[in-house]
């Protein structure tokens, strides 16, 4: 008896479940059927779910008309780039502070969390002039030096928490067994940072391919990554509902899936260990 | 125990991101500060000069100041409420056994990997707009006038199109949360024969409240410097009626020129950021010691 209860109200609450989720999914699922409409199909009302011509078309007009390609390499190597220089610059800072902890680590780490407090529209203008001056306006190179700063933070909090939860005394015992801090580092401490480090590196690919303020305001057309891109989709010509969804959805799919693999170290990552 | 010499590495080792991001830092805040006393407009070269606080006198008397300060409280408190007490509803959900628990999971996190620009673009073309939008054939088909969303609602429109990119955000901590919460302190109130409603405030809900604190500090951050949103859709308007304090400054300064009159705005909001940035340190620092 209890159990025909329980399976009954666990019926219950998959249909209610599902159908929460699908609503919630729904604006990305309609952004990618749209898609593969015609651009009549796409405004039609009432609208077509499924039973509509399929055609790839928009996605091929995108790129012709405005060289898609360009932009989504532009979003490649600006969230790639600033991720890797990020990397290379906070793994030696995180690692430190997790083995070597000194007096004043807490405090450092704590400084760095509130460089990211503050908000961007504070140091738009020096950023702006000092970029003009220096030639970095619609650079690529220009947006991988200011998101990697912004992200910096997040990745050697990141990185921190990871580390510091590799037990000390495995160091100890290699170094007892005679391990050279070279074999050390390669064949003890590298296996048990890759996972860590891997979800760094997924969580801030994330963050840079979605970035919005700085992309915004520091490109122009050469090296305008997808939400720069997809943002002069704002005052459009005509119909262009399906090529909209076209371009948006090349632009989300990647980072879609990658979110999707790192969910858990999401949490981690965006409340600075705070919840794990 | 560290050696001196593993001292002296470590420090070495950490010297790179400090001093970028000491760079980072002060050099753009001591410009913005220095600007903020100059009479400095792009347009007039060579014309700027020291005028004190008046670039602060005409930021914080201007109309469009109040109107966008307003804006941004509005902002941030409609987007928290929406994603606070949806996120526990969800999350109160998704922790329930279910069939396909790990797709639902990720249907409802999916709106957070959305960049900004395509989620305001999308709900502004293909939802709200009052011709060719589904609300729109959705009213015609239940004999409803279309409304304009973005013209007749534009900040309440932006608040939603804001929750749903934060909803899941909300969902997936409190969710981390509740999973964390001990079962059998559970079991043994509903064995005491404790109704749901009493289960939930008294046991869950304290459970939740630093995650629910986390949430709330963390998304305020983020949501006081919400851009691309407005820019792609409204692009503040109506007149300034979703004009925030974010988007106030990048129109004074990068379309008006005003460098001077933009950068007095810039050390208005790092000031009410740093409001909140204290509380959300605080929290986080406790939770380092532990």
């Amino acid at each position: 008896m209890a159990r025909s209860v329980s399976t009954q109200r666990k019926l219950i609450t998959t249909v209610f479940a599902w159908a929460i989720g699908i609503a919630i999914f729904f604006p990305i699922l309609w952004t990618i059927l749209t898609s593969f409409k015609t651009e009549a199909a796409a405004i039609a009302d009432p609208p077509v779910w499924f039973n509509f011509d399929w055609t790839v078309e928009n996605y091929a007009t995108v790129q012709e008309r405005s060289n898609y390609f360009r932009h989504f390499m532009n979003s490649m190597i600006i969230s790639g780039g600033s991720t890797l220089l990020g990397l290379i610059i906070a793994v030696p800072a995180a690692w430190s502070m997790a083995f070597v902890p000194a007096k004043r680590t807490k405090d450092v780490l704590m400084w760095m969390l509130s460089t990211k407090m503050l908000p961007p529209v504070g140091v738009l203008v020096p950023i702006y002039l000092l970029f003009r001056d220096l030639g970095l306006l619609d650079t690529r190179i220009g947006l991988v030096i200011v998101l990697t700063l912004i992200n910096l933070p997040i990745i050697v909090w990141m990185l921190y928490t990871y580390f510091k939860e590799i037990p000390g005394e495995i160091l100890e015992a290699a170094r007892m067994d005679g391990a050279s801090l070279r074999s050390e580092i390669i064949h003890v401490l590298t296996p048990m940072a890759i996972p860590g480090m891997a979800s760094t590196v997924l969580l801030n690919i994330i963050l840079a391919w979605n970035e919005a303020f700085w992309t915004l305001n520091l490109t122009a057309a050469k090296a305008a990554p997808l939400t720069a891109f997809i943002a002069s989709y704002s005052s459009p010509e005509g119909l262009f509902y399906a090529k909209l969804s076209a371009a948006s959805t090349m632009a989300i799919a990647p980072i879609l899936i990658m979110g999707w693999f790192s969910q858990k170290q999401l949490v981690r990552g965006l409340t600075f260990g705070a919840v794990k | 125990m560290a050696t001196k010499h593993s001292r002296m590495s470590a420090r070495l080792m950490i010297s790179p991101a400090v001093l970028l991001l000491l760079g980072w830092m002060l050099i753009p805040l001591s410009m913005t500060l220095y600007f903020s006393f100059l009479r400095y407009n792009l347009l007039m070269p060579g014309m700027e000069e020291f005028t004190g606080l008046t670039n602060y006198r005409f930021f914080l008397t201007d109309p469009a100041f109040f109107a966008a300060l307003w804006n941004t409280i509005a902002l941030v408190v409609g987007v928290l409420v929406v994603t606070v007490i949806g996120g526990i509803l969800l999350a109160l959900l998704l922790d329930q056994p279910f069939f396909g628990q790990g797709i639902v999971r990720i249907l409802v996190i999916a709106p957070f990997f959305v960049m900004p620009t395509v989620s305001a673009l999308v709900w502004k073309n293909m939802f709200m707009n009052p011709v060719n939008g589904l609300f729109a054939h959705a009213a015609k088909a239940l004999g409803l006038q279309p409304f304009d969303f973005l013209s007749s609602a534009p900040l309440a429109s932006i608040i939603g199109i804001v929750s749903w990119q934060w909803l899941p955000f909300a969902t997936l901590i409190l969710l981390t949360a509740l999973q964390s919460l001990d079962q059998e302190q559970l079991e043994a109130a509903e064995m005491d024969g404790a109704p749901w409603i009493k289960r939930f405030w008294y046991i869950m809900l304290p459970h939740l409240a630093r995650a629910i604190t986390v949430v709330i500090l963390i998304q305020t951050i983020f949501l006081l410097s919400v851009f691309a949103e407005i820019l792609v859709t409204t692009n503040g308007g109506p007149g300034t009626a979703s004009t925030n304090l974010t988007y106030l400054i990048y129109m004074q300064s990068l379309l008006q020129f005003d460098v001077g009159g933009g950068s007095a705005g810039g050390v208005v909001a790092i000031i009410l950021a740093n409001i909140v940035a204290i509380f959300l340190m605080r929290m986080i620092g406790k939770n380092l010691d532990a």
